[in-house]
């Protein structure tokens, strides 16, 4: 982007001056419009975080009272710690996020070294079948991975949610093409100097990869923090659950008390929703270069 | 053993956690996978149950409402959900990209919905569904519609209450992607149309659809695929009823194969999903190709 603007940098900045120096109503016009648009956006979440506030009977009151009256506060304690214990379900979903998202950084970025730069046998046919993987929906796999972890005796564990999720074909690709665009006289000047590829691969391309892993790290973390089918299929126990089936598992249960159900769904929303907005940033160039690049 | 030998075992020892959890948890699951189209087996009477019943499986397909209706609904939630929402963000992009004040504020109103748990997304829309006390029939009886849609009590209703909260939570992903491919689309070719008389309207269709073309297609093609893989939303609010009216192949799937434990009818499904997948994405590819090459 920035080397696109360079050439024409004096015409930029007089359009900037000149849009500076006078208010540009039409800029104003857009900014209420997108701003009203946006607004009517997230009015399902503004509506979920009051109804999570109201004693039950307030919930459907209508005209909408969007700030209650007396703000119910132990709704969130209610939730928290009650039958279906919500601080139990984060550190499910911490550890089962942060595990296998440490896992295919890991094995991403050193499927994708060999992919980028070293030469093998067979390097195109197993990197064909990679990509073919990519396209196999992942129901097709959940029946006989239900079986397998069956008479493993892993189901209702956490393991079979981390284990088949530190390897990504979408994630070693992602590797693979950010890897090829990076120089080799760096690595191959490391190996006259008597360097390893080990060393290689976590010295000098690790360290000048930092974006795409950044990217991926984002993404994959996003994608197993919300994963909701295989936790359904595979998890039984209460003390199991991660983040979205707890919270399905209490709507299930709770379906009278929709005051209790939005605060159930505040609490999952909110750590992802947290994250983004400290780390805007990062978390937009991560999924815009994973989207684009995958 | 010389420089060749020595760098294609670095190579594999590189590639072995990937090649390892590939044949433990892709490769070995998806042969088992597909020896269960051709089989009758519920999950309860343990391996031995397993019975070869050929292509039976298949042939039940045509016959069964449940499927049929669940293969009409998703390729309807699909053709509707995913142009809707790329045409929607679309809009806002290029809103956004004129420039407004508060630019990061904006986007990230729009954004919001995407990055939350679609468990959490059903669930509120499910209340604000509600046929009779719910905040979006409250309005519009207030807005003197006296009989407004049964939403996901309904038939005729439910599959497009789930189509709407789809959309809503698509709608940000899409605008992004167009975000950063509007902003790799030169400035000057808009100053060059604006000099030749061209209104925002005619740069719109000759400057930013064409050259957004490469966006299009691939947010066309992942979200078909994703949008065939509805699940969450139909689990949560409606069940896929009422009735079969907004059942889809998944929630069809995780019903037949964990509800009624029929493992090898359930893979037989999820086949049908993977080669209608496989199908589409493959024409799309072929017409993506074709246009690129007019353009």
């Amino acid at each position: 982007m920035n080397t696109l603007a360079e050439p024409t940098t004096p015409v930029a900045s007089s359009i900037r001056v000149r849009s500076a120096s006078r208010v540009a109503p039409g800029k104003i016009v857009l900014t209420v419009i997108m701003l009203a648009l946006g607004l009517t956006m997230i009015l399902p979440f503004l509506w979920m975080v009051s109804a999570s506030l109201k004693i039950q009977i307030e919930v459907y009151q209508f005209p909408i009272r969007w700030i209650p009256e007396n703000p119910q506060w132990q709704n969130y304690s209610r939730v928290w710690l009650g039958r279906y214990p919500f601080y139990r379900f984060y550190l499910n979903s911490i550890v089962v996020a942060v595990t296998a998202v440490a896992g295919v950084l890991l094995t991403s970025s050193m499927g994708g070294y060999a992919f980028a730069k070293l030469k093998f046998p067979f390097k195109e046919s197993i990197f064909l079948t990679y990509l073919a993987m990519m396209m196999i929906p992942p129901q097709v796999l959940l029946i006989p991975r239900f079986i397998m972890f069956n008479a493993m005796g892993l189901l209702d564990t956490l393991i079979v949610l981390i284990v088949p999720f530190t390897v990504s074909a979408f994630g070693t690709f992602l590797m693979r093409q950010f890897f090829e665009q990076l120089p080799n006289e760096l690595s191959e000047a490391a190996i006259i100097d008597g360097a390893g590829h080990v060393t290689i691969w976590s010295r000098i391309i690790l360290p000048l990869a930092r974006p795409a892993l950044l990217a991926l790290m984002i993404i994959s973390f996003i994608w197993r923090w919300n994963a909701y089918l295989e936790p359904l299929v595979y998890l039984r126990s209460i003390s199991k659950l991660t983040i979205p089936v707890g919270l399905d598992f209490f709507v299930q249960e709770n379906t009278a008390q929709m005051n209790l159900i939005m605060a159930a769904a505040v609490t999952a929303t909110l750590p992802l929703i947290a994250l983004f907005l400290f780390t805007q940033k990062y978390f937009i160039r991560g999924i815009v270069m994973s989207g684009l690049k995958g | 053993m010389n420089k060749k030998q020595y760098e294609s075992i670095v190579a594999y020892l590189f590639l072995l956690p990937n090649l390892a959890g590939y044949l433990l948890f892709f490769l070995i699951p998806l042969v088992f996978s597909f020896l269960l189209v051709f089989s009758e087996w519920n999950f309860i009477s343990g391996l031995q149950g397993i019975r070869f019943i050929g292509l039976r499986n298949l042939l039940e397909f045509p016959t069964d409402t449940w499927f049929v209706n669940s293969l009409r609904n998703t390729v309807v939630f699909t053709v509707v959900t995913v142009p809707l929402a790329m045409i929607l963000g679309l809009l806002v992009a290029v809103a956004l990209n004129e420039g407004v004040y508060f630019p990061k504020v904006t986007r990230t109103l729009f954004f919001m919905p995407h990055i939350t748990s679609i468990v959490a997304v059903a669930t509120v829309w499910l209340a604000l569904f509600h046929p009779t006390r719910g905040p979006i029939n409250q309005v519009l009886r207030s807005l003197g519609v006296t009989n407004p849609p049964g939403w996901v009590a309904s038939s005729d209703w439910s599959l497009i209450a789930v189509i709407i909260t789809g959309v809503w939570a698509a709608i940000g992903y899409q605008m992004l992607i167009y975000l950063a491919g509007l902003q790799g689309i030169p400035n000057e070719l808009y100053e060059s149309a604006r000099i030749d008389g061209a209104s925002p309207v005619q740069s719109f269709f000759a400057i930013t659809i064409p050259l957004l073309l490469p966006t299009t297609f691939f947010l066309l093609i992942t979200n078909v695929i994703g949008s065939f893989q509805v699940f969450a939303q139909v689990n949560l609010m409606t069940q896929g009823g009422p009735g079969t009216s907004s059942s889809v192949l998944v929630f069809y799937i995780y019903r037949a194969g964990f509800q009624y434990y029929r493992m090898g009818y359930a893979s037989a499904m999820a086949w049908v999903l993977f080669a209608i997948i496989f199908a589409v994405t493959f024409v799309q590819w072929k017409i993506r190709k074709r246009l690129m090459a007019v353009y």
